[in-house]
């Protein structure tokens, strides 16, 4: 039998007034899954991410979670879902051990179960010192973690994790990282969004970039960076010369500020040939990433 | 296999907010809160009334003396009582529901859980009807211990402050539910709340009104009912107007209930 997706979207749209937020995307995500959307801000993640949480409706399209409608059958969707929303919403009312039991009842786990879940949590993220501290006394990294803790605490069978470390520091996004690691180990679906391209290239089986509410790739990160940027890219610092010089070379290259950026199947050769023919500055020739693949397809512009 | 409607064929079942059981989860959160600093929280009620008792009860009823035969400080007591069923609750779905919705944002992450938005609406309004029980309940025993109330009669008071609470907490949503801003709630409570707390029978009786306010305000105005039936039980006498005020509550709460559902719903699912 083959294996049924976890999350299946056709022709998805999201439609705010005039505003194509989300604009006819199609994806399917496995079992077991890593699946990254990445994007620059308003390329849509957050709506996407809302959609399949059963929160916001969609304007058109098809959209199930586990096989199920996401308009017909909330309540049994969300039951299985684990959610870190992009904004942080952790009850400040209560302590972090409290804000675990509080959010398990939502889920219909009470009592002694509530309580041994939350402290387990509260251990695996490392937050057990802090367990009777209230929110607002707590770093943004260890708010991020215990939003991570709250969105388990129903044991789900997916976890949806809207910018898991937006805002952290190297050490709490390293921390969080690990952690997602470990989730994927055991074996969970895990659909994630991220501007962090390394944060992507090191976590996503696979992923999409998307753009203005629509799909523009997807594959696994190492193809798409072999198929849009290249195994190898060549920079060079920028000058009339190195310009003229690669034009006449014919080969596919970019200017950015006082970089030039060139795209070959043969970068060792484009490299020696600058080296001995165009008396350029600086040469390195590194592997390509996918930080290339994003900026050459959403461009360089500024979004905000 | 399942069965899917796209979604322009979904049907009317949107359009009536059916609230679950489940509500009882948002009250509880509600409830937890708030026994945590109970001792705070349960003074206003208790100081309060004995404020107003010296002050207006015995300081302004030395003047007055009695109205319709009943002295002057048994006249307010009920009222009292009912103005706290209204400020309790009303205030509670009004200024705390729009900072759990809007500033701490814990409408969003409760319906991310199996709870529905209505579940999560109906679970505040039903804590706003607790809140105003509660507090009626602490005024309650202060008053039978100045002993200006009427007993056993007076103990009805407090399964239908309940009743009212339910109805002060829906009208509170429904504003919560169309105020651009927490700014703006400042419009119902000083327009709305601030004269009806005077001319509702409270602390004069609405005869001396020129007739058409009397009838707008016994027509309109929910305090007013409140004040009646509170009255009625306090001073164990039997308002005319005890089964019209009675009804009335009953199907303004039941409406407000389901309007203030459907704002929300309108507001927070988009
Ligand atoms: N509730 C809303 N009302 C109107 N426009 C919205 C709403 N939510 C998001 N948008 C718009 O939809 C677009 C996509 O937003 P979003 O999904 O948050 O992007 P991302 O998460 O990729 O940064 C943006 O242009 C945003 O301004
Ligand atoms: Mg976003």
């Amino acid at each position: 039998m083959a294996m049924q997706p976890i999350i299946e979207a056709h022709d998805l749209r999201k439609d705010f007034g005039a505003l194509k937020a989300v604009d006819g995307i199609s994806f399917s995500i496995m079992p077991g899954e890593v699946y990254g959307f990445l994007g620059p801000n308003g390329a849509g993640k957050t709506t996407t991410m809302k959609m399949i949480e059963c929160v916001s409706p969609r304007t058109a399209g098809d959209l199930t979670v586990f096989g199920l409608d996401v308009d017909n059958n909330p309540r049994e969707i969300k039951r299985w879902l684990g959610v870190v929303p992009q904004d942080t919403n952790l009850d400040s009312d209560f302590s972090c051990i409290q804000n675990l039991i509080t959010y398990a009842r939502y889920f219909g786990i009470m009592g002694e179960e509530a309580r041994r879940k939350a402290t387990d949590l509260l251990d695996f993220v490392q937050l057990s010192e802090k367990r009777d501290v209230l929110i607002e006394k707590l770093s943004g990294g260890m708010k991020r973690r215990l939003i991570l803790a709250r969105a388990l605490v129903n044991s789900p069978r997916l976890l949806i994790l809207d910018e898991p470390t937006i805002g952290l520091d190297p050490q709490a996004r390293h921390l969080m990282w690990e952690k997602l690691k470990a989730l994927q180990t055991a074996g969970n679906t895990i659909v994630l969004t991220t501007h962090y391209l390394e944060e992507a290239e090191r976590l996503c089986d696979r992923l999409v970039i998307m753009d203005q509410g629509k799909i523009l790739v997807e594959g696994t990160p190492a193809d798409l960076v072999r198929q849009h940027a290249g195994a190898e890219i060549v920079e060079v610092d920028h000058s009339p010369d190195v310009v003229s010089c690669l034009e006449k070379m014919g080969v596919r290259f970019e200017v950015f500020g006082d970089i030039v950026q060139v795209f070959s199947d043969h970068p060792k050769e484009v490299a020696t040939r600058l080296l001995s023919t165009c008396n350029p500055g600086k040469v390195f020739v590194r592997r390509g990433s996918l930080e290339d693949v994003f900026l050459s397809l959403t461009g360089r512009a500024l979004r905000d | 296999m399942y069965f899917s409607l796209s979604p322009g064929e979904r049907s009317g079942i949107d359009m009536i907010p059916l609230p679950t059981t489940s509500s009882w989860k948002v009250w509880r959160r509600n409830a937890d809160v708030f026994f945590k600093t109970y001792l705070v929280n349960f003074l206003p009620p208790v100081i309060e009334p004995v404020l107003y008792l010296l002050a207006l009860g015995y300081g302004l009823g030395m003047f007055v003396g009695e109205i319709d035969g009943i002295p002057y400080v048994h006249y307010i007591a009920p009222a009292l009582l009912a103005v706290s069923m209204m400020n309790s609750s009303f205030f509670e779905c009004t200024y705390s529901s729009f900072v759990r919705m809007y500033y701490q944002k814990t409408f969003d992450a409760m319906i991310s859980t199996p709870l529905s938005i209505e579940d999560v609406i109906a679970g505040e309004l039903l804590w706003g009807a607790t809140r105003s029980l509660i507090y009626t309940s602490a005024m309650l025993v202060v008053l039978i211990a100045f002993g200006v109330i009427s007993l056993p009669s007076s103990l009805l008071v407090i399964p239908f402050s309940f009743l009212a609470g339910l109805l002060f907490s829906g009208i509170g949503m429904c504003f919560t539910a169309i105020s651009p801003g927490i700014d703006t709630l400042n419009y119902p409570a000083y327009l709305f709340i601030t004269p009806m707390l005077l001319f509702s029978g409270t602390f004069f009786p609405l005869s001396v009104l020129p007739p058409v306010l009397q009838t707008a305000a016994l027509a309109i105005l929910p305090l007013a009912q409140a004040v009646i039936i509170a009255r009625s039980m306090t001073l164990a006498t039997l308002s005319p107007l005890f089964i019209y005020s009675m009804a009335w509550i009953a199907i303004a709460t039941t409406m407000f209930f389901f309007l203030s559902i459907h704002l929300m719903k309108r507001r927070l699912v988009v």
